[in-house]
Order: structure tokens, then C-alpha cells, then sequence
């Protein structure tokens, strides 16, 4: 059987399932669209979690991000960032807002800071962010179905747009959950496999947690050693020491991830599904359980990988690979674009060093890592398909908490709490269908337009989210005196200071040519690349709040009274929290 | 409940949370900011098998210390909250 009709089979045969679950479990009220009807089990809701937060980027570049882009040990701001997020989302965040016991983020700023502005300029932060990432996902859909199905970019995003709003669309929450349970199981299995096979090569060792830290075959050399060792010598860095930038910029990237982490709505919104306190807390533990199991597995795939190709193009006597000798994985992903070779010096080889002048491998994208890793190490066609399956699960389930997140902010924040308390039930529920559609297509037309900008969205999404919404709600929480014009002061100085400096160095909207100092890292404040800058945002977002709070009125009774409830223990004895 | 003893009892409970925070906020720092960034390079002449220690905390130590935190936190939570009830009915037999 061919790969492309074994590849359909499988990711054919996992879309039937989705559908199917998000039909059998579709919401018929309000509180089933929001939130599950409050009812989900904090296990499950931890695997939800697992899959609503793992997204396309996770899933497909970060593996190679670490390995390629990262050098490695750089590449830990992602694998510290985003599961040290966990961290602050189950010991400040997730907790009180359960306990609060409403729907939404916004739902929560708009009462603490007894404010409609507050609220909606919470909405606001909230879509700017959650659309920015829902079009990295559209994209992530795409360029899988363009590279495992052999559409073109555009029939693949139409499809995923398709699978996505049908079912977050019909199943609200209550699909969405157990649909991205099943989600978590296609992706994980999808990761795993391929690791533990080149783990088993390369190390003799299952575990690719213990294999990165174990010796090669038939060897005393540990890996780790071996791949430094000929990076070095082809000119590259050191594998294990190599920083991204310099110390202040990895210490700001890494804080910028993990409270980017803690103030994405479509993650917080998942503990609002189960029944308790304690269950959200719980549940926490267990997301970043089912999260690790993909997070410790990515590096030793980013190491192992790499060390793969380096052997594919340079043999034991330090020979350059022969053009006629390419193996078969490398044409396919030629003819992607991704890979791409030019053999400068004219010589049959293909010389793959540090040095721009020599490098004769001149194309390795990052996505290759993941994608071709089950072909690199020569595994079944059945374990390619289930990539593409897993790298789409990844992406749909992602894509369908942010819809969900959006759509609930835009019919339960705007219109039932701000502009039109009338409502009725059954008519926010056709609102947030609505708005979900909407977002949708949306989404699915600026992953198309402009065309740099799908590429530098999840960066921004998680700069704004750190920048606008966790500072509100860490203050909210937290810091009894700040009040309504602190908070909304505080969250749009934070917005502002991220966009403007992410945009002045990328280009407004990422479309090249605007960006008005350039992206040159002479510019950088302090050497802080501009995903990194989420957390000056925060610190400018905290700073501008205290203030203002300081000098207008300070907030009344009933917001003493809400932080008193907030604080107060949750019962131990009745399981149903609030 | 609203007396004063109950008032007191419940600033007794906020202040055992908030230390229990800090304490693990701190843990959380230090494996993450510290051993996986600025003490990277002291720690790095260790070894944990092949890996060099720092690198080790950097890529995977950090994250099996994060899971810990979570569930030290959920169940010392528990156990609070099920404590402050426990007072809270001796309190109500009285």
C-alpha cells in the first residue's frame, strides 16, 4: 500500500472519530457549551489540557527549534517555559478562578475590577491573542495536509477549517473536552514511537528520557559527548553549552513563555470544566504529567536526530555524502522545499559545515526533525502516517480551545454581560455559534494573508498574554488595592509595550519592509530579542497598575468581599467546590 | 462563623497558604532561573550519566521538579483545608 493512501486511511480514519465524539457529546445548554457542565474528571481534564496546549508548534517545530535553530542547549527556554507556566497556573491562578466559578477570564476582570471597560478591554487582549495563535495552528494544518496528503496549502487549510468548525462548533466544550482526549492519545502515541525506535538504535535504551544520557552502541562514548564533538568539528557550537543569545535573554525568554503560559484563556477556561477546587488543582498536575511525556521526549529527539543526519552526511573516514548515494527520505523532502542541497565546489559531495560560504546542505528546515524522523531512521510507513495524524491532532485540538475561548468571550462577555443582559440562554448559545464560525474564517483567511504573518504568531500570542491578561489577573487575585483604572491602564500599557516593540523589529504585521528599526540585534533593548519581551510588557503592566491605582479611589466593598470569598478555604468535605 | 475567633482562624489559614507558596515558588525559581540558566556552568562539571548536570536541569530535571511542585501543593492544599474544617466543626460542637 502506498504512503499517501495508508496516510489518508489513518488520518481519515482519526477525523471519523472526532467527528463521532463531538456528535455523541454535543452541548445543548450554555453551561455544556462553556464549560462542560462543570462536570469533567480532573484526569481527563488534565489529558484535555495536554492536547489544548500542545499545539502544531509543540507537536512539528520544537524539536527542531531546539536542535537546529536552538544549538541545543539554547533551545531550553521552550521546554523550561512552557511547562514552568504550570507552575504559576496551579499555585496562583487556576485555583481562584475556579473558585470563582464562572465561565470566562473576562467574566472575572470585568467583576474584580467592577468595570465594563475592564472587561472589555480584557475581551480585547483575550482575541488579539487567541486569534494570532488559532492562525499558527490553520497553518500548521495546511502545510500537513500539503506535505503527508499532497493537496496544496490551501485545500489543506480548507479542510482542517472544515473538521475544526464542525465539530468545536456543535460540540462546544463538552465535544471539544472529550474530543481532544482522543486528540492527546493520536498525538502522544505519534511522538513517542518514532523516539523510542531511534532511542533503541542509537542508545539500546527505550526510554529516550535515559537514552540522551547514555552511551552509544557498541561503544563508551555517550551521546551527548559524541554529538558536541563533531559539531565542534564542523565548525558549529558546542551541543550542550551553546546560550540563545546571552544569559538576560534566555532568563527573559524563559519568563516570558511561562507567564505567557499562565494567562492564556483557552488553558485557564479548562479548569473552570471540572467539578472543585481541589479537582483544578489536581488537574493541573496531571496536564503537565501528560504534557512532560511529550517535553522530556523532544529534546532527546532534537539530539538524536541531529547526530542522525550529521552520520547520513558524513561518514566514519570524515567523507562527505556522495550526491548519487542520497538516500531516499532526502529526495522526498526535497521536492517539500525544505530540505535543499547545491553542490558549490563541484566536487559529487555534498559538504555539510557551519560556514555559509562552504555549507552545501544549504536548506534544513526545523519542521524536517519531527516530520522526517521516522523515514531518517528507516521506520514502517504505518509510523509516518501516524505523524501526520498526530501532527494534526496537535494542530485541530489547539486550534478548537482558542475558537471556543474566543467565541465565549465575544457572546457571554460582550453580549450577555455588556451589551445585552437580555439575552437568552438559547440565544447566547446561537451567539457563540456564531461568533465561532466567524472567528473560523477568520482565522482560516489570515492564514493566508499577509503571508509572513502565520509564521511569527505564536511568539505574539504568548507576548500578549503575559503582557495584558496575567498581570490582571495575578493583581486581581493577589493585590487588594489595585482598582478599575490600574487594571485597564496597566493592561493596555502592556499590550502597547509588546506589540510596538515586536512590530518595530518584525514589521507591522510581519509584513516585511515595515518594520521601522529593523531587525537587527544592535537594536534590541538590553540584547532581548523580541519574543522575548513579553515579560518587560508584564513588568510595565504591573508598574503602570500600582501606580494609577495609588493615586485614584480605591476599589469598594464588594470587591473586599469577592477576594475575601476568593481566599476563603474550600470546603473539604462537599466534592462540588463553591 | 463571621466571630472573631473564626475571622483569626481564617488569617491563620491564608498565611499557612501563602508561606506553603512562596516556599514552592522559590523551589520553582531556583531549578528553573537558577540551576537550569545562571548556575548553568558550575553545575555543568557534574555528571548524571552522559548528561552534564546543568544541561540535565535545563532539559528535563526542571520539569520532573515542576510536577512534583503541583502535586506537593494539591495535596498539603487538601490537607489544610480538610484541617480547617475539622476545627471549624469542633468549633460549631462547642
Amino acid at each position: 500500500m502506498s504512503l499517501t493512501v495508508l496516510t489518508y486511511i489513518v488520518v481519515g480514519f482519526t477525523f471519523a472519530v472526532y467527528i463521532a465524539i463531538a456528535i455523541a457529546t454535543r452541548a445543548s445548554s450554555t453551561k455544556d457549551f462553556y464549560v462542560a457542565d462543570g462536570g469533567v474528571n480532573p484526569i481527563a481534564n488534565g489529558m484535555a489540557t495536554a492536547a489544548d496546549w500542545m499545539s502544531a508548534a509543540s507537536f512539528i517545530s520544537m524539536a527542531g527549534l531546539i536542535a537546529l535553530s536552538y544549538n541545543g542547549y539554547g533551545g531550553s527556554v521552550f521546554l523550561m517555559g512552557w511547562t514552568g507556566g504550570y507552575v504559576l497556573l496551579a499555585l496562583l491562578i487556576a485555583p481562584y478562578l475556579r473558585k470563582y466559578g464562572k465561565y470566562t477570564v473576562p467574566d472575572f476582570i470585568g467583576e474584580r475590577y467592577y468595570s465594563d471597560t475592564a472587561r472589555v478591554v480584557a475581551v480585547i487582549c483575550l482575541v488579539l491573542c487567541s486569534v494570532t495563535y488559532v492562525i499558527g495552528q490553520m497553518k500548521g494544518v495546511g502545510v500537513a495536509f500539503s506535505r503527508f496528503l499532497e493537496t496544496d496549502y490551501e485545500t489543506g487549510l480548507g479542510i482542517g477549517m472544515f473538521i475544526v468548525f464542525f465539530y468545536a462548533v456543535v460540540g462546544g466544550m463538552k465535544g471539544i473536552t472529550y474530543t481532544q482526549i482522543a486528540q492527546y492519545v493520536v498525538l502522544i502515541t505519534a511522538y513517542t514511537i518514532p523516539a523510542i525506535f531511534i532511542s533503541l538504535q542509537l542508545t539500546g535504551n527505550p526510554l529516550p528520557q535515559l537514552g540522551l544520557g547514555s552511551t552509544l552502541v557498541g561503544t563508551d562514548v555517550y551521546l551527548l559527548d559524541k554529538l558536541d564533538l563533531i559539531l565542534v568539528d564542523l565548525g558549529f557550537q558546542e551541543y550542550t553549552t551553546t546560550l540563545r543569545g546571552s544569559t538576560l535573554n534566555m532568563l527573559a525568554f524563559t519568563a516570558s513563555l511561562m507567564i505567557g503560559t499562565a494567562g492564556l484563556p483557552h488553558v485557564i477556561i479548562r479548569f473552570f470544566t471540572v467539578p472543585s477546587v481541589a479537582a483544578a488543582r489536581r488537574s493541573a498536575g496531571w496536564a503537565l504529567v501528560f504534557i512532560a511525556i511529550l517535553y522530556t521526549t523532544a529534546p532527546a529527539i532534537a539530539a538524536m536526530a541531529r547526530l542522525n543526519i550529521i552520520d547520513t552526511m558524513w561518514s566514519s573516514e570524515a567523507e562527505a555524502l556522495l550526491i548519487e548515494d542520497k538516500p531516499g527520505w532526502f529526495e522526498n523532502w526535497e521536492q517539500t522545499g525544505l530540505l535543499k542541497v547545491e553542490d558549490l565546489n563541484g566536487d559529487g559531495r555534498i559538504q555539510y559545515t557551519a560556514d555559509p560560504d562552504t555549507n552545501e546542505l544549504t536548506k534544513l528546515d526545523n519542521d524536517i526533525l519531527v516530520l522526517a524522523n521516522p523515514e531518517i531512521a528507516q521506520l514502517p510507513n504505518w509510523v509516518i502516517a501516524l505523524v501526520a495524524a498526530g501532527g494534526l491532532a496537535a494542530a485541530l485540538s489547539t486550534a478548537a480551545g482558542l475558537l471556543l475561548a474566543i467565541s465565549s468571550a465575544i457572546s457571554h462577555d460582550l453580549l450577555k454581560s455588556t451589551y445585552m443582559p437580555s439575552i437568552s440562554d438559547k440565544a447566547e448559545l446561537r451567539a457563540s455559534r456564531i461568533a465561532m464560525a466567524a472567528a473560523v474564517l477568520g482565522a482560516g483567511y489570515l492564514g493566508l494573508n499577509p503571508p509572513g504573518f502565520a509564521a511569527g504568531t505564536v511568539a505574539l500570542a504568548f507576548g500578549l498574554a503575559a503582557s495584558s491578561l496575567f498581570p490582571a489577573l495575578l493583581m486581581g487575585i493577589f493585590a487588594r488595592g489595585v482598582n478599575r483604572e490600574g487594571a485597564v491602564a496597566g493592561m493596555l500599557a502592556g499590550i502597547s509595550v509588546t506589540l510596538l516593540y515586536v512590530f518595530q523589529h518584525k514589521g507591522i504585521m510581519f509584513i516585511p519592509g515595515t518594520s521601522f528599526l529593523g531587525d537587527m540585534s544592535p537594536n534590541w533593548f538590553f540584547g532581548i530579542e523580541p519574543n522575548a519581551f513579553g515579560v518587560v510588557g508584564a513588568i510595565m503592566n504591573f508598574i503602570v497598575a500600582l501606580t494609577v491605582s495609588r493615586v485614584t479611589a480605591p476599589p469598594p466593598q464588594e470587591v473586599e468581599d469577592l477576594l475575601d470569598f476568593l481566599h476563603e478555604p474550600a470546603a473539604a468535605k462537599s466534592a462540588s467546590g463553591n | 462563623m463571621a466571630s472573631a475567633k473564626s475571622s483569626k482562624r481564617r488569617q491563620a489559614f491564608a498565611a499557612t497558604v501563602r508561606s506553603l507558596m512562596w516556599k514552592l515558588l522559590a523551589v520553582w525559581l531556583i531549578v528553573s532561573f537558577g540551576f537550569g540558566i545562571l548556575l548553568v556552568e558550575p553545575l555543568n562539571e557534574y555528571r548524571l550519566g552522559g548528561y552534564k548536570l546543568g544541561f540535565w536541569f535545563a532539559q528535563q530535571g526542571s520539569i520532573f521538579v515542576f510536577i512534583a511542585l503541583i502535586f506537593y501543593f494539591s495535596a498539603a492544599m487538601t490537607r489544610f483545608e480538610k484541617r480547617y474544617s475539622e476545627q471549624d466543626d469542633s468549633e460549631a460542637e462547642k
